[in-house]
């Protein structure tokens, strides 16, 4: 049995675009992501699906006598956002779609911002805003509405949620995203490859070490570079020691909302010595710009790599106590139980990934499913849950920050001696390529089209929450307005990843 | 139940010193408290807006509050309504989306009100910057009073700036 990523390109007309996704419907093919680029006046819609190792990655090219594109969403509805995204930053429209309303856009562009027709200026005026949102509205006796955001009460990023509730439940919620929109496509086209890392490593900045490898992989792809073994294994620990970092402030958070302040306490002290650990070794609490196409920057001398294994160890003697105490609380644990359920059937519907994903049934895991240095020879247990609910998602997470504490251990333990990078050069052609990485959310892929020397043409980065999001909605309903918070929580997912 | 008491008990206390304030900063402290602003003294409530931020000064602010910091023995607390709030801590090099809604909490806090903003973004939009969904910093939108560098700024400098704010 193969283990490696087997990436299929595709170049397809409008029905064979169609036809692709239609094939990937009936073989279970999740979908992964929806994108587009212009380059050359080449107008190109892009979509990737995934199943086990294959990577299929299908390619439209409009003709440039059309503005429009075939619609996947009937079959994949999580293509929906996604293409309205393309309706809003290109301006080309998908047709057959069933909703059309704008997503990114919120009324404040007077043309496509990203349609090469017409650059937009960066400080063009207001135009008035659009009417408002039309939020799908429920009717009935005793039905009112609850609007919430973009300003949260707690320190969180802003957005839109609309509830629709009788009584003390919430009948539907809908969500309404893009308030934290920063163009980070249209700042990649033109830039070079050292202002593009950078900008990868702060779609997300809880994904940094995500994001910045996702879209590292995508350069090395598309120049045939290879990372030296050294700089693979610290990849990996770097991207576990970032999940280990949000699975402990979340689980504290999930704590706290739930009403035990213990928790968060407890929780926030181990993430503060994590974090400071973090700062001593490679420079940078959160480990931003730590890795670069062919390798990563820092390298950990042999005094470094014994405290981090010791440091694991204390750790994960205190997750465990703390792991005892949460799971016996029955205060806690009846807040979590049934709460915000996403049915393994539902969350198969929508190709979830993640621990979101694993805690509904899914078994997606590119660690295990294509797993690349250190992953070839260190096996990583999956955990999977079929409650779906907050429980579950909060034991996937124990579950994952123990598992990330045994991982670190074994990857430190073997180490391989060498250098930590390779020189990637400025020289080479022009080329695509292709990242995916599994990050503590879930499945980040970056598509990077690569200029003459050092120039991005173009790119897109796929944050997993543009996947999760929707299936919050799904996750809701039937649920008091009061357990919102702990349900979101238990989700986490970035509203800056999705919005872009 | 005795678990969490003993746990507590075990952890002890963990909250390190206040950070002091660079001599830069205590300079700026002393004019902003000529200003007026030192009266706020050591009850202060802070509101908090992410203008367009990529959330990594959102992981850092949150790691203020816990007990390593304690940011409330400081005599700070965020609150949930900016009509409470005498500071507002915006992140984010404000999206052009988020402009409004920066300019509505602005609006309803009550004089006299501080604005702190927290970023190398927030300063004039850093990366972002020349963005066409970008305005390009907190203070192209509303005046700003103590700017915290960083990308993110720890929770040090996060402190030092909040106390440079209200006058050292």
């Amino acid at each position: 049995m193969t283990t490696t990523l087997a990436t299929t390109v595709l170049d397809l007309d409008g029905p064979g675009y169609e036809n692709l996704s239609r094939r990937m419907h009936e073989e279970q093919y999740r979908l992964v992501s929806v994108w587009a680029s212009e380059d050359h006046r080449n107008i190109r819609v892009f979509s990737a699906y995934m199943n086990g190792v294959n990577l299929v990655i299908g390619r439209f090219s409009v003709p440039g006598t059309e503005q429009t594109f075939p619609s996947i969403a009937s079959l994949f509805p999580a293509a929906s956002r996604m293409e309205r995204t393309i309706r809003d930053l290109w301006g080309w429209r998908p047709a057959n779609a069933h909703d059309l309303r704008p997503w990114l856009d919120h009324g404040l562009w007077k043309h496509p911002p990203l349609s090469g027709e017409s650059p937009p200026a960066s400080n063009s005026p207001d135009t008035p805003p659009s009417a408002d949102y039309a939020f799908i509205p429920v009717e009935g006796v005793g039905v009112h509405e609850i609007p919430v955001g973009p300003v949260h009460a707690g320190l969180i990023e802003p957005g839109h949620f609309r509830f629709q509730v009788v009584g003390e439940k919430v009948l539907r919620l809908e969500e309404r995203l893009g308030y934290t929109h920063k163009g980070i496509e249209r700042l990649w086209q033109g830039s070079s490859l050292e202002k593009a890392i950078k900008l990868a490593g702060r779609i997300s900045g809880d994904t940094t070490v995500g994001h910045a490898l996702a879209f590292s992989r995508a350069v090395e792809s598309a120049r045939g570079h290879r990372v030296p073994l050294r700089g693979q294994y610290l990849r990996a620990l770097l991207l576990e020691r970032e999940r280990i970092a949000n699975h402990l402030g979340d689980l504290g958070a999930l704590a706290n909302d739930a009403g035990l302040g213990f928790g968060l306490s407890q929780f926030i002290i181990l993430k503060e010595g994590f974090l400071r650990q973090n700062r001593t070794i490679f420079g940078h609490r959160l480990l931003m710009d730590q890795i670069l196409p062919g390798g990563v920057v820092t390298n950990p001398d042999p005094e470094s790599v014994a405290t981090m294994i010791s440091e694991g160890e204390a750790l994960l003697e205190q997750i465990r106590v703390l792991e005892t105490i949460i799971n016996e609380h029955g205060g806690l644990q009846d807040r979590f139980f049934g709460t915000g359920i996403l049915t393994p059937e539902a969350a198969q519907e929508w190709g979830l990934c993640g621990f979101v994903g694993r805690a509904s049934g899914q078994k997606t895991d590119l660690r295990t499913s294509c797993p690349e240095p250190p992953f070839d020879t260190i096996a990583v247990n999956r955990g999977v849950d079929t409650g779906g609910d907050v429980r579950a998602r909060v034991a996937i997470r124990f579950f994952e920050v123990i598992e990330s504490l045994r991982l670190q251990r074994l990857i430190l333990e073997s180490l391989p001696e060498g250098a930590i990078s390779e020189t990637t050069g400025t020289t080479g052609g022009e080329g695509e390529g292709v990242g995916l990485v599994e990050g503590w959310r879930g499945e980040i892929l970056c598509w990077v089209h690569l200029g003459e020397g050092e120039k991005i043409l173009a790119a897109h980065a796929h944050d997993p929450s543009t996947i999760l999001w929707p299936a919050l909605e799904w996750a809701v309903p039937g649920n008091l307005v009061a357990d919102f918070p702990l349900i979101n929580k238990s989700f986490n997912l970035s509203y800056s990843g999705q919005d872009g | 139940m005795h678990h969490v008491l003993l746990h507590i008990l075990k952890t002890g206390i963990v909250t390190g010193e206040t950070p002091r304030l660079t001599e830069d900063l205590a300079q700026q402290a002393e004019l902003l408290a000529r200003k007026g602003f030192g009266r706020f003294g050591h009850t202060l409530s802070i509101r908090h807006v992410d203008a367009g931020s990529c959330n990594g000064c959102e992981a850092e602010i949150s790691m203020m509050s816990g007990p390593c910091y304690m940011l409330e023995h400081l005599g700070f607390r965020f609150v949930a309504s900016p009509r409470h709030a005498d500071l507002l801590l915006v992140t984010g090099p404000v999206s052009r989306h988020m402009k409004e809604a920066l300019l509505a909490t602005w609006e309803a806090m009550p004089h006299p009100k501080i604005v702190v903003s927290t970023g190398d973004c927030a300063l004039d939009g850093g990366l972002f910057k020349s963005s066409y969904a970008v305005e390009g910093g907190v203070s192209s939108v509303i005046p700003v009073d103590v700017h915290i560098p960083g990308c993110p700024p720890d929770p040090e400098s996060l402190i030092r700036g909040l106390l440079t704010a209200v006058g050292g």
